[in-house]
């Protein structure tokens, strides 16, 4: 029970982009399609889940004082290896998301898990941590993601309705962003709190 | 402490090297099918090319002569522009011996998704604007600066690169067909392969 309150509170109570409003760079830079919003989550995701481990593994050996370098040690080989691997193996993904998989190394919602969670944590809870927060992003830029394709360009996950020429392009382009993150934050934290 | 940081990032790039290690290959073996995946999209059948590698406005043009039974049937100019909306774009751009175009093929883009990205698209207007026609026959720019390519609705930025990058393309096509006698393909082939050191 205690173990799927973590995965939960990562989704709803402490969802990185609604409520703790970290990694907004990725949030506002990636969510212009439905299908790039996920794919850049799921890709947070898997780094999330690996490095929040790894550091909860070390966590008793790393000295205090140079335990940030450590932590961007970790998370930067992580995020090289899955872009490595995703370019071997699954190329046409690569080929859409390729130059968000590089700024993941600076979204602040891996480092602050590493910094709030896993370094105070069992690797366990810390996975789960990772799992929750990931799924939490991953929800939060596949919708905001889906609003912005929807009013943008008429279509989700790249399904057009045929609509396409009479939407406010405005909501693909970055004012867009601002939007319809600040008005699906309204919603969300009034939901929330019900 | 020192050597606490020391030890992780030795083991952090000893990681890191292992899986550059195992996957160097399959990333090399999947360029190397995207690339022949684009040439068979712009070109006619062919059993043979060879590349000749330029630099055009300082940017690197790849123009691969293909060539079925020895003799020249189209050329594929891998060409490219800084200019586009979200940074640089690579083209594929197929051109017959008498330098009409066959077809093109975006590479790689990071245009605005519904906007630029439609230069992705089957039939959308900038690839119609060329496909079929000759270069030297056209005013090569978009409608809005008074040129004769159909520009893509609300992605003008998008277009220009796009006019952009042809431009170089049909340059480096012209630069390299130019140094091709078109009659005597086979004994020119062999001279210019060794010339170029290519594949």
């Amino acid at each position: 029970m205690n173990k799927l309150k973590i995965i939960l509170s990562g989704i709803v109570k402490n969802n990185p982009t609604f409520v703790l409003v970290l990694g907004m760079c990725p949030t506002l830079g990636t969510t212009t399609s439905a299908e790039n919003g996920m794919g850049m989550g799921l890709a947070t995701t898997a780094v999330l889940i690996m490095s929040n481990l790894v550091i909860s593994l070390v966590k008793n050996i790393i000295p205090d004082k140079v335990r940030i370098p450590a932590f961007i040690v970790i998370i930067a080989s992580f995020v090289t290896v899955i872009q490595m691997l995703m370019q071997a193996f699954v190329p046409a993904l690569y080929a859409s998301l390729g130059v968000f998989i590089p700024l993941i190394v600076v979204n602040c919602i891996i480092l602050g898990r590493a910094e709030a969670f896993a370094s105070k944590n069992s690797p366990f809870d810390s996975m789960l941590d990772g799992i929750g927060i990931g799924l939490g992003f991953t929800l939060s830029l596949t919708v905001i993601g889906a609003v912005r394709e929807l009013l943008g360009s008429g279509a989700i996950f790249g399904c057009s309705f045929g609509i396409g020429d009479y939407m406010p392009l405005l909501f693909v382009l970055a004012p867009g962003a601002f939007l319809v993150l600040g008005y699906l934050m309204v919603l969300f934290n009034k939901l929330a709190k019900k | 402490m020192t050597a606490v940081l020391f030890g992780i990032t030795l083991i952090a790039s000893a990681g890191v090297g292992v899986v550059n290690l195992i996957t160097e290959e399959p990333i090399a073996e999947a360029k190397k099918a995207a690339t022949i995946a684009a040439l068979n999209n712009v070109l006619p059948t062919f059993d043979d090319n060879r590349i000749t590698e330029l630099e055009i406005d300082a940017l690197p043009i790849k123009v691969y002569t293909a060539t079925a039974a020895g003799e020249v049937v189209g050329y594929a100019v891998e060409t490219m522009t800084k200019n586009g909306f979200g940074g640089a774009i690579r083209m594929m751009v197929g051109f017959t011996p008498t330098g009409e175009v066959i077809n093109v093929n975006v590479l790689e883009q990071g245009e605005t998704p519904g906007l630029g990205t439609k230069m992705t698209d089957e039939g959308n207007p900038l690839i119609t604007s060329f496909k079929g026609k000759n270069p030297a026959d056209m005013k090569m720019a978009v409608r809005k600066d008074g040129g004769d390519i159909d520009a893509l609705t609300a992605a003008t930025i998008s277009s220009r690169a796009y006019v952009d990058a042809m431009n170089r393309a049909w340059t480096a096509y012209q630069h390299v067909s130019a140094a091709e006698p078109a009659a005597d393909a086979t004994a020119a082939a062999e001279t210019e392969a060794q010339e170029g050191g290519n594949q």
